[in-house]
C-alpha cells in the first residue's frame, strides 16, 4: 500500500483496516439495507464485496438503490442495517456531475481533495500535475471549468480523485450526461487507469455495454427495495481494446444481463 | 424582485450544455472548449449597444423639452416654470460657477454618507447572511425582523433616530443603512445556501470542517449574487444618503438633498433640477462601479447565464 500522507480522518466504528493481501476484500457490504426517514426502501439485505483489482459494476431499474450503495459504502450516508468494510481514508468517490468548483482553475480543482487531506502545497502541485497528464489534460492546468467540455470536466473529476491515490474507486454513474463517443472514450481512460493501478472499483450505470465492457464482475439489482438477483463473471483480458464492444461474446453478455435486467424490473 | 434575477440564474451553472469531445490529443482538444468570442463580432456588438442608449437618451431630452414648451400647460395646465427647460437647467446649475461648487460639495456629502453607509451595511449584511446560512432555524428566526426593517418608514422612526444618533451626519448613515441592508443579507445568504449537493458532498468525504466549508466553498460559489447585493443595495445607498438628508439637516455637511431643498424653497427650480441631475449620476456612477468590480472578481470563471 503506498504510504501516501494520511489526514486526520478518523474512521467510523464500522471501519476496519484492510489487510494488504490481495484476497482480503476492499470494501464489503455486510446485511445492509437502507429505508429512507420518508419511507422509501431503497435497499434489502445486501452482501457482497469487492476485492483488490475487481471491477464490480451495479446495473438496475431506476431508483434501484445503486447509488445509495455508493452513499454508504463512502459514509455519506449511514445504513438502516447492517455495516460496510473499508478503510475510508482510501476511497475515492467519482459524482454523476463533474462537480468541479467553477472558481478554481483545472488545475486547482485537482488539487482541492489533497488540498482538503491536508496535504503539502509542493506534494499536491505536483501530484496534480501527474494526474492532470495521467487523464489527457495536459496543457490544461490553467483553464477554467466554463472553457472545457463536458467529457473533458469528467477527465479533470477523475484526476482529483487520482491524486489521492484511492484504493477503492466508487463511480455514481459517471459518465450518463455526456454523449455515447465521448462516453467510450471515457471507458477506455477508466479501463487503462484500471489496468495501471488495479484499485477496487465499484461502477454504478445504466449502460449494459459500458458495464460489460468495464468490469469484472456485473451484478444486476431489482426495482426498489433493490437487492441481487444476478451476477456475471466477465472473463475478458485487460487491457480491453475498444473492438471487444463488437466481439460476439461481448453481445452474447450483455443480452443475458439484459434479459435478467429486464425481469428484475417486474 | 430584480435582485433575485441574476442570483437564481447562477445555480444554473451545471446544465451544461455538453461539447462532442475531441480525440485526446492537444490540438484537437483544444477546438472542444468552447472558441473565445471573434473581435469583429464583439466590435460590432459594441457599437449597437452605445446607439441605444444614446438614442432613449436623445429622446429623453426632446420629450423633456417638449413638456416644458407645450405639455406642461395644454397636458397638465400647470405653468411651464415647474419644469424648466434642459437647456435652462444646464446654464443655471453647472455653467454657474456658484451654484455648480455647491452642488458639488453637496454631491461630496451625499457621497461620503452614502459610502460609510455602505461599507457599514456591508460587514454587517454579511455577518447576518453568514449566521443566518448556519441552520434554517436561524434563518426563519431573523428573516420576519429583516422584512420589518425594510418596511418601516423613515419618517415614523425620525423622533427615536434623533434622540440615539443626532440630527446630523450620524443619523443620515443610519438611515442609508437601514434602507440598504436587505439586498445583501438576502443575495448573500441565497448565495451560501444554494451550493450544489453534491460539491457540499465532496468536502463532507474528506471532513472539511464548517469553516473550510464556508471559506473554500460557500463564499466564493457565493461571490456572483455576493456582488448583485452590492449593486442594488449600492443605489440605496445613496438614496438613503438624500432622504436621509430630507430629516437630519443639522451639522455644516449639506448634502444633495440639502441643497436642492435649499434651491426650491428660494422657488430657484432650474438649479434644483440640477441637483437632481447630478444625483442621479452618482446613483448611475455607484451602479457602473459595483457591476466593473463584479466582472473584475468573478467574470473569469462565473458562466453568467443572461444574454449579454
Amino acid at each position: 500500500m503506498a504510504a501516501s500522507t494520511q489526514g486526520d480522518m478518523s474512521a467510523p466504528t464500522m471501519v476496519t483496516q484492510m489487510t494488504d493481501s490481495a484476497s482480503a476484500p476492499a470494501l464489503r457490504f455486510n446485511g445492509v439495507s437502507m429505508v429512507y426517514p420518508d419511507g422509501t426502501h431503497a435497499l434489502r439485505e445486501t452482501t457482497f464485496d469487492v476485492r483488490p483489482g475487481e471491477f464490480v459494476t451495479v446495473v438496475g431499474p431506476s431508483g434501484c438503490g445503486k447509488s445509495t450503495l455508493l452513499k454508504i459504502a463512502s459514509g455519506l450516508n449511514k445504513p438502516t442495517t447492517g455495516s460496510v468494510d473499508v478503510d475510508r481514508t482510501k476511497v475515492g468517490y467519482v459524482f454523476q456531475d463533474a462537480t468541479l468548483l467553477q472558481w478554481r482553475t483545472v488545475q486547482r480543482n485537482v488539487e482541492l481533495l489533497a488540498e482538503l487531506q491536508g496535504m503539502a502545497k509542493v506534494e499536491r502541485r505536483q501530484r496534480a500535475e501527474e494526474t492532470i497528464r495521467m487523464v489527457g489534460l495536459g496543457g490544461f492546468e490553467s483553464k477554467y471549468p466554463k472553457q472545457l467540455s463536458g467529457g473533458m470536466k469528467m477527465r479533470a473529476s477523475l484526476a482529483r480523485t487520482l491524486v489521492l491515490d484511492p484504493k477503492v474507486f466508487l463511480f455514481d454513474e459517471p459518465f450518463g450526461a455526456v454523449d455515447e463517443i465521448t462516453r467510450e472514450r471515457l471507458n477506455d481512460e477508466v479501463i487503462s487507469l484500471f489496468g495501471r493501478e488495479r484499485f477496487a472499483g465499484l461502477f454504478i450505470t445504466h449502460s449494459i455495454s459500458e458495464a460489460v465492457f468495464l468490469s469484472t464482475r456485473v451484478i444486476v439489482m431489482s426495482a426498489r427495495p433493490g437487492r441481487i438477483v444476478a451476477e456475471f463473471a466477465i472473463p475478458f483480458d485487460y487491457p480491453r481494446a475498444p473492438e471487444l464492444r463488437f466481439d460476439p461474446r461481448f453481445a452474447e453478455l450483455a443480452g443475458q444481463i439484459s434479459h435478467e435486467l429486464r425481469g428484475a424490473h417486474s | 424582485m430584480s435582485d433575485f434575477s441574476e442570483t437564481v440564474g447562477h445555480a444554473h451553472h451545471d446544465a451544461d450544455i455538453l461539447i462532442h469531445e475531441q480525440a485526446p490529443d492537444l490540438e484537437l482538444q483544444l477546438d472542444a472548449a468552447p472558441p473565445p468570442p471573434s473581435t469583429a463580432r464583439s466590435r460590432k456588438g459594441m457599437l449597437v449597444s452605445y446607439i441605444g442608449p444614446v438614442v432613449v437618451f436623445l429622446l429623453f431630452v426632446v420629450f423633456w423639452e417638449f413638456m416644458h414648451r407645450w405639455g406642461m400647460r395644454h397636458l397638465l395646465d400647470k405653468r411651464p416654470q415647474l419644469l424648466p427647460s434642459p437647456v435652462t437647467v444646464i446654464d443655471k446649475s453647472f455653467l454657474d460657477a456658484n451654484v455648480r461648487h455647491q452642488l458639488i460639495a453637496g454631491l461630496g456629502w451625499t457621497s461620503y454618507a452614502a459610502f460609510i453607509g455602505l461599507a457599514i451595511t456591508i460587514v454587517i449584511g454579511m455577518l447576518l447572511a453568514i449566521v443566518m446560512a448556519q441552520a434554517v432555524w436561524v434563518e426563519r428566526s431573523i428573516y420576519p425582523y429583516l422584512v420589518a426593517l425594510q418596511a418601516t418608514p423613515v419618517l415614523a422612526i425620525v423622533p427615536i433616530i434623533y434622540s440615539v444618533f443626532g440630527g446630523g451626519m450620524n443619523s443620515r448613515i443610519y438611515v442609508c443603512v437601514m434602507i440598504s441592508i436587505f439586498p445583501i443579507v438576502t443575495n448573500t445568504l441565497f448565495g451560501l445556501t444554494s451550493v450544489d449537493s453534491s460539491q457540499h458532498d465532496l468536502f463532507t468525504l474528506r471532513n472539511a470542517s464548517t469553516f473550510t466549508r464556508l471559506f473554500k466553498l460557500q463564499f466564493p460559489a457565493a461571490m456572483p449574487s455576493i456582488f448583485t447585493g452590492f449593486r442594488i443595495s449600492a443605489g440605496l445607498a445613496v438614496i438613503g444618503a438624500i432622504v436621509g438628508e430630507q430629516f437630519f439637516r443639522e451639522g455644516e455637511k449639506p448634502g444633495i438633498g440639502i441643497v436642492m431643498e435649499q434651491f426650491r424653497q428660494k422657488l430657484r427650480y432650474p438649479q434644483m433640477y440640477g441637483g437632481l441631475l447630478i444625483a442621479s449620476l452618482l446613483g448611475i456612477a455607484v451602479f457602473f462601479v459595483f457591476n466593473a468590480l463584479g466582472k473584475l472578481v468573478v467574470g473569469h470563471w462565473y458562466e453568467s447565464t443572461r444574454r449579454t
